[in-house]
């Protein structure tokens, strides 16, 4: 092609570009003008791991808000206001999470969020919330703090590490168990959880014969060495399942008979399709949590059919806690909105008004929160895997179950 | 005439053989002697009397005893390292740049054949098998793993690295990179469109996670057994054939003389009638049907596949190319052996040499560091690059 008629060509592409520009900007300017018109929306926020390894809970953590605003927002709407779902996706990765917190803080709608499955995303990202003043409801943060930082805005509903920590112990101490090894995977969560362990597994008289932290999901053979060689009664598993329920396996193929504790991280149907069997050989397999499976708590059989209805699906851990996280978040802007006769309230005042809830009638239970934001008392369980079949994960045995109040 | 080429044959196959044998065994020797001199020196100090105070064992027959069970565990997992490897020196043997997809091609070989034996398992076939339908079920997942990583490769070449080949260095590097990214999300993408699932869990069959007793070895009151498991056997064995059957290609047929001219000099071995594109294509089929093999063998061995499994493999045997000197076949093999036994070793040792302040969270750190070390002093890989010809 001859060089003036290339020159031509380019000009012409440039303005085929500009011209695609423009009618882009033409577009999304509309849709900001649509945005405008519509005033009176009020947006509750999840934050949870939707895609990659655990999302599992974290899709059914923001199905289960989905389903409380379906069916509780009746008297908002009575009121004029039209409430809605904003799901994010923090990919169990604190820098999503803290990326997503300064997205949500600036949509002016949302007044509420409920979320975060690992503690390691939500410390770094409520700090986001902090400062706007808005209130954030955990379903299932348990690192201590969560709620240690005396936020007014931040609260959960389950129990603490510190705690569930100390009932591990205490529960492996009750099995007899004399030598443990103990493992973490680094994370806020999961190395906090097993310093706790720790802690109490010493006062006890259990003796520890090792801790570690790995990131390793797959190859466990160099790490299981010198864990093997030590020959612990129990080791505890401090961390989630993706990585455990590998371990586990590969402990068990190196013929390790003793027993596997671990935390409610590890509650998950994932843990069953990736162990398998290895769950239940040896003296067996079993994890603290604070969120029983949905089926223990007295009001939640019409949470089960409705939420297999609308999903198909038997509700993972935490789903029935993210619904009663985001029927609060409800029932305290419904108190607001009374409060500042109708005008959208302040995100401040939503806070206050999580706070000022007194005995709020949850599926999982009666609902106070204390001074930190912590539940005034909280359950814990020892759960026992009885089944490889992931679809009856919801069926695992409890073996203990405890009502404990926070440390204050 | 006499028969050159059967004598040929035998030669290559028998030299790697020999080679592997004497890496696998002089790599072993080394590493023992020096975990056992660090034991001998560190007797007497703290570290000997926690462990006597804590397990009732000194250091010496502590390192000892855990010794046979590291060394296996070192070979199986350099094996993994060396197949994956080859795919990286290959390709920069012949096109001089880093296939930084080879990862993610390892990956698509993992899926694929995993996905492959979970349909058989599906289907009741794996549950009927017998122990030799086992190896027959895991021979054809491995077909498939080849094929489908081997075919993708070619068509990443094609797509992503044909149209920059004649551009500066850099850019096919970025390609490669951005290719590496695509193929993780693609596979993402294809597994939670299909079935829904980010995790693939290797079925279990057959005996691959017998453990075959070898000796035991006494420790103070009681003793520890020593086994290996079948399926490190399966996979350091189809490794073994592999890597024979790649160096038989390369260095003793037509085809593996083109490659290695095309790597010599792509211009005139144009110029002598070789399809230098056909001959680039082959090359990152057989690169990648070992990396996927490798990553079928990678599944096999530690069971659990995510659409990211093929980065932390992919960068050790990267390091592994680097190691043995990249460009260089042999070093690729010798490359993944040291890294592995050196993984294994630091994994096993690091947390009770140093008491317990670094952990064995630490072994991928100190893999690492005595590569950059080793690299300061040998900067053309433990066996020299094989790029000096194409100057």
């Amino acid at each position: 092609m001859p060089e003036s008629e290339s020159h031509k060509e380019e000009a012409k592409m440039r303005k085929r570009i500009l011209v695609a520009l423009c009618a882009l900007a033409v577009v999304s300017l509309l849709f900001v003008g649509c945005g405008g018109t519509q005033a009176k929306v009020i947006k509750i926020a999840t934050q949870s791991p939707l895609s990659g390894g655990m999302s599992a809970v974290g899709t059914d953590i923001k199905n289960g808000a989905q389903l409380a605003i379906e069916q509780l927002s009746g008297p908002l709407v009575k009121l004029g206001y039209t409430v809605q779902l904003a799901p994010f996706d923090d990919q169990g990765n604190p820098d999503t999470g803290v990326a997503n917190a300064k997205n949500i803080v600036a949509d002016p709608a949302i007044l509420a969020v409920v979320g975060h499955y690992n503690s390691g995303v939500q410390i770094p990202s409520s700090e986001e919330y902090h400062s706007a003043n808005l209130v954030n409801i955990s379903p299932a943060n348990t690192n201590p703090k969560v709620t240690d930082r005396g936020y007014a805005e931040i609260n959960r509903i389950c129990g603490r590490d510190d705690v569930q920590g100390a009932v591990g112990a205490q529960y492996a101490a009750s099995k007899g168990i004399k030598s443990a090894y103990v493992l973490h995977d680094k994370t806020a969560y999961g190395q906090g959880i097993a310093e706790y362990f720790q802690r109490q597994a010493t006062a006890l008289g259990i003796k520890v014969l090792g801790f570690e932290g790995t990131e390793e999901k797959a190859n466990f053979d160099s790490i299981l060495t010198p864990i093997l060689a030590s020959k612990p009664q129990a080791i505890y598993l401090g961390g989630m399942f993706d990585q455990w329920a590998v371990l586990i396996k590969a402990a068990r193929q190196k013929s390790f008979k003793g027993l596997f504790l671990s935390d409610d991280g590890f509650d998950s149907s994932d843990a069953a399709k990736i162990g398998g069997d290895a769950l239940l050989q040896g003296a067996g397999t079993y994890y603290s949590t604070v969120s029983g499976p949905a089926s223990v708590y007295p009001g939640t059989a019409k949470f089960i059919t409705d939420f297999k209805a609308k999903f198909g699906s038997e509700p993972q851990p935490f789903a029935a806690q993210a619904y009663d996280c985001a029927a609060i978040a409800l029932a305290a802007i419904q108190n607001a909105l009374a409060a500042s006769k109708g005008k959208l309230p302040a995100r401040a005042d939503v806070a206050a008004a999580v706070r000022a809830l007194k005995d709020f009638q949850g599926i999982t239970g009666t609902i106070n929160f204390n001074a930190k934001g912590d539940l005034t008392k909280a359950k814990y369980f020892i759960i026992q895997v009885t089944s490889s079949d992931p679809s009856k994960w919801s069926a695992n045995k409890i073996d203990q179950t405890l009502d404990i109040e926070p440390p204050q | 005439m006499r028969r050159p080429l059967g004598s040929k044959t035998l030669r290559e196959i028998l030299l790697p053989l020999g080679r592997m044998l004497v890496f696998v065994v002089g790599a072993g020797a080394v590493f023992s002697c020096l975990m056992l001199a660090l034991a001998l020196l560190c007797r007497g100090s703290g570290v000997d009397k926690l462990l006597i105070s804590t397990q009732g064992i000194d250091i010496l027959s502590y390192t000892l005893v855990n010794l046979p069970q590291v060394l296996i565990d070192g070979v199986t997992l350099g094996f993994v390292y060396a197949a994956i490897a080859l795919g990286y020196t290959m390709v920069y043997g012949v096109l001089e740049f880093i296939n930084f997809a080879h990862s993610e091609i390892f990956a698509i070989g993992a899926f694929a054949g995993v996905e492959f034996l979970i349909a058989m398992d599906k289907l009741g076939a794996l549950a009927a098998a017998g122990p030799l339908g086992s190896y027959l079920y895991l021979t054809l997942a491995l077909v498939v793993s080849m094929g489908a990583a081997g075919g993708m490769a070619m068509l990443v070449e094609r797509v992503a690295y044909r149209p920059l080949r004649e551009a500066p260095k850099l850019v096919p590097l970025i390609s490669a990179i951005g290719v590496s990214f695509a193929l993780q999300d693609i596979i993402r993408l294809t597994e939670s469109l299909t079935t829904g699932q980010f995790y693939r869990v290797m079925p279990t069959f057959g005996e691959f996670d017998k453990r075959l007793p070898l000796f035991t070895i006494p420790r103070g009151a009681d003793s520890s057994l020593v086994d290996i498991q079948v399926k490190s056997i399966v996979v350091i064995g189809a490794a073994v054939l592999m890597l024979v059957a790649l160096n038989y290609i390369v260095n003793a047929t037509k085809i593996g003389k083109a490659i290695r001219s095309v790597a010599q000099d792509r211009n005139t071995a144009a110029l002598m009638g070789i399809g230098v594109n056909a001959i680039i294509s082959f090359t990152f089929l057989i690169g990648g049907a070992l990396g996927g093999a490798a990553g079928l063998l990678y599944a096999l061995k530690f069971t659990r596949i995510d659409p990211f499994v093929g980065f932390m493999p992919g960068i050790k045997a990267f390091t592994a190319a680097v190691l043995g000197g990249i460009g260089n076949l042999t070093g690729a093999l010798l490359g993944g052996i040291v890294l592995g036994m050196l993984e294994s070793f630091a994994g096993a040792y690091l947390g009770t040499f140093t008491m317990g302040a670094f952990g064995s969270e630490y072994k991928d750190i100190i893999a690492f560091l005595v590569l950059i070390i080793f690299i300061i002093f040998r900067p053309s890989g433990l066996l020299g690059e094989q790029v000096s010809q194409k100057a």
